[in-house]
């Protein structure tokens, strides 16, 4: 019992850390997935009098994926019953030019204006809509969800890092004793402090294997997948193998950080 | 004989300055029982201190088995603790450790394998006559027994020099007698240097000794 106590506290820190970082991480991973989403779904229009190549349009802003002429032949048939077939031919030569832009990745409202002022900027171009009011609230939906995701893994991070101190104090006043005592007889500094670094590699270890096993059952959880499929992304959630590396490797160098922390400030008797 | 201790003009202070033993000359040989006694703040600990190497000497020089203290590097100093075993009066035995393990502390600093070391407590325990509580942690035994394991620890490894602060400060007569006769017995049949910081010299005692007395910061040869 005792032993599960001297465990419990450093664990119960790490995995803390762990649990933000990797939620930190899967709403980054969903954010970015999103943004591919929405930018396969947006595009701009953009208006020309005249024929435009693919190559022209695309030279005008590197952001632009690929153009693609609209037909304006759903436009002309809800006019054509009443036109001659003669007229409705002529019309074509002069309508103008209808161009769907789909963009390389969703862009920030200050792209979208830069992208605006290139279009018109060319001489071919005479209208673009950007869709940009309904581009803004998604956008910016987006970028709420993100900063509260980025503000509860500061705070949670903010709360372990006061915790581990405290614990620090604690494996301090813990370990003093014992270390002067083993300095009275000769032990090397290594010697000394061997107790306490496979103390903290032991936690850092359960911590990451504890984590392992929660982010292995969220992700395949059927309630989980379902929600991600609601917005239409599928993402990893958690990488067995380099998500699991990145949570061990974490672990291991706050507590071996926080073990030579201990025996930095450990002072010997006088 | 070969001298286990030697001190030349040596003064001893802590960080306020104020110096507590003055330009003091002694020296002590290998297999000597020692008394330093003096009045309570004399400095009769902090000479003791300055003996394994916890105190710096503010001037002179203080060489302990062969060791220089005064200009003394981390691993020489570990070096030298490994060949002394050291009692104090409040025990500082760990108390999440067996009692047994913490017999066994200095035999593994010095690299015994733990096999030989268990055999190693085994006798020891038997000596102290403990035995009978192996396996315990200290604050399960008596203050009397808590001083025998802290014995049995300073005597584990053989060390070259004792060094005993007011080892029976906080005991009964029956068990200063029992501290009093295993410290006899480490200078009698292994020829230990044995140092103890002490008020009273037990009148019980079988062997010959020497006795320094502290005085206003200065060390008095008595006998």
């Amino acid at each position: 019992m005792k032993s599960v106590k001297n465990h419990l506290s450093l664990v119960i820190a790490l995995l803390s850390i762990l649990f933000s970082m990797q939620v930190f991480i899967m709403a980054e991973r969903s954010i970015e997935a999103y943004k591919v989403n929405l930018a396969n779904n947006y595009s701009i229009i953009a208006v020309s009098q005249k024929q435009l190549k693919s190559n022209e349009i695309l030279s005008i802003n590197k952001i632009i994926l690929k153009a693609q002429e609209l037909s304006p032949d759903s436009v002309i048939k809800r006019l054509s019953s009443d036109m001659k077939s003669s007229n409705v031919e002529l019309l074509k030569l002069t309508l103008p030019k209808f161009y769907k832009i789909t963009l390389a990745y969703y862009p920030t409202p200050q792209e979208i204006k830069q992208l605006r002022n290139d279009l018109l900027n060319s001489t071919a171009i005479t209208k673009v809509e950007d869709f940009s009011h309904t581009h803004d609230t998604t956008y910016k939906l987006l970028l709420l969800f993100k900063n509260i995701v980025t503000i509860f893994a500061a705070v949670v991070l903010v709360v372990t890092i006061l915790l581990i101190f405290k614990e620090l104090r604690i494996w301090q006043y813990k370990h003093n004793e014992r270390m002067s005592i083993m300095g009275l007889f000769g032990a090397a500094l290594w010697l000394r402090s061997a107790v306490l670094f496979r103390l903290a590699i032991v936690d850092a270890l359960i911590a990451s294997f504890l984590a392992f096993g929660i982010f292995t059952y969220l992700s395949s959880s059927i309630w989980i997948k379902e929600q991600f499929e609601y917005i239409g992304i599928n993402i990893v959630i958690f990488n067995p193998i380099d998500d699991f590396l990145m949570i061990l490797g974490v672990a291991m160098s706050i507590s071996i950080i926080l073990a030579s922390l201990i025996v930095l400030g450990h002072k010997e008797e006088a | 004989m070969d001298k286990v201790i030697v001190a030349k003009d040596l003064s001893l202070s802590y960080s306020n300055n104020e110096t507590i033993i003055n330009k003091a000359n002694f020296s002590v040989s290998s297999g000597n029982f020692v008394f330093i006694t003096g009045a309570s703040g004399s400095g009769k600990s902090t000479l003791l201190k300055s003996l394994y190497g916890a105190l710096k000497p503010k001037q002179g020089s203080l060489i302990v088995g062969g060791v220089e203290l005064a200009r003394v590097s981390r691993s020489k100093l570990n070096f030298l603790r490994r060949h002394i075993g050291i009692v104090f009066q409040d025990y500082k035995l760990v108390k999440e450790w067996t009692i047994d393990k913490n017999i066994m502390l200095p035999l593994l600093i010095n690299g015994y394998v733990k096999s030989v070391g268990s055999n190693q407590v085994d006798k020891l325990l038997r000596h102290v006559r403990l035995n009978h509580q192996s396996g315990k942690f200290p604050l399960e035994l008596s203050g009397g027994e808590q001083q025998r394991v802290a014995m049995a620890r300073a005597l584990a490894h053989n060390p070259i020099l004792i060094l005993a602060d007011e080892p029976t400060g906080n005991l009964d007569e029956y068990s200063s007698q029992l501290i009093w006769n295993l410290l006899e017995g480490a200078n009698e049949q292994l020829k230990t240097t044995v140092i103890v910081v002490t008020h009273y010299i037990p009148k019980t005692l079988n062997i010959d000794y020497k006795h320094f007395h502290i005085e206003y910061g200065n060390i008095h040869e008595i006998c």
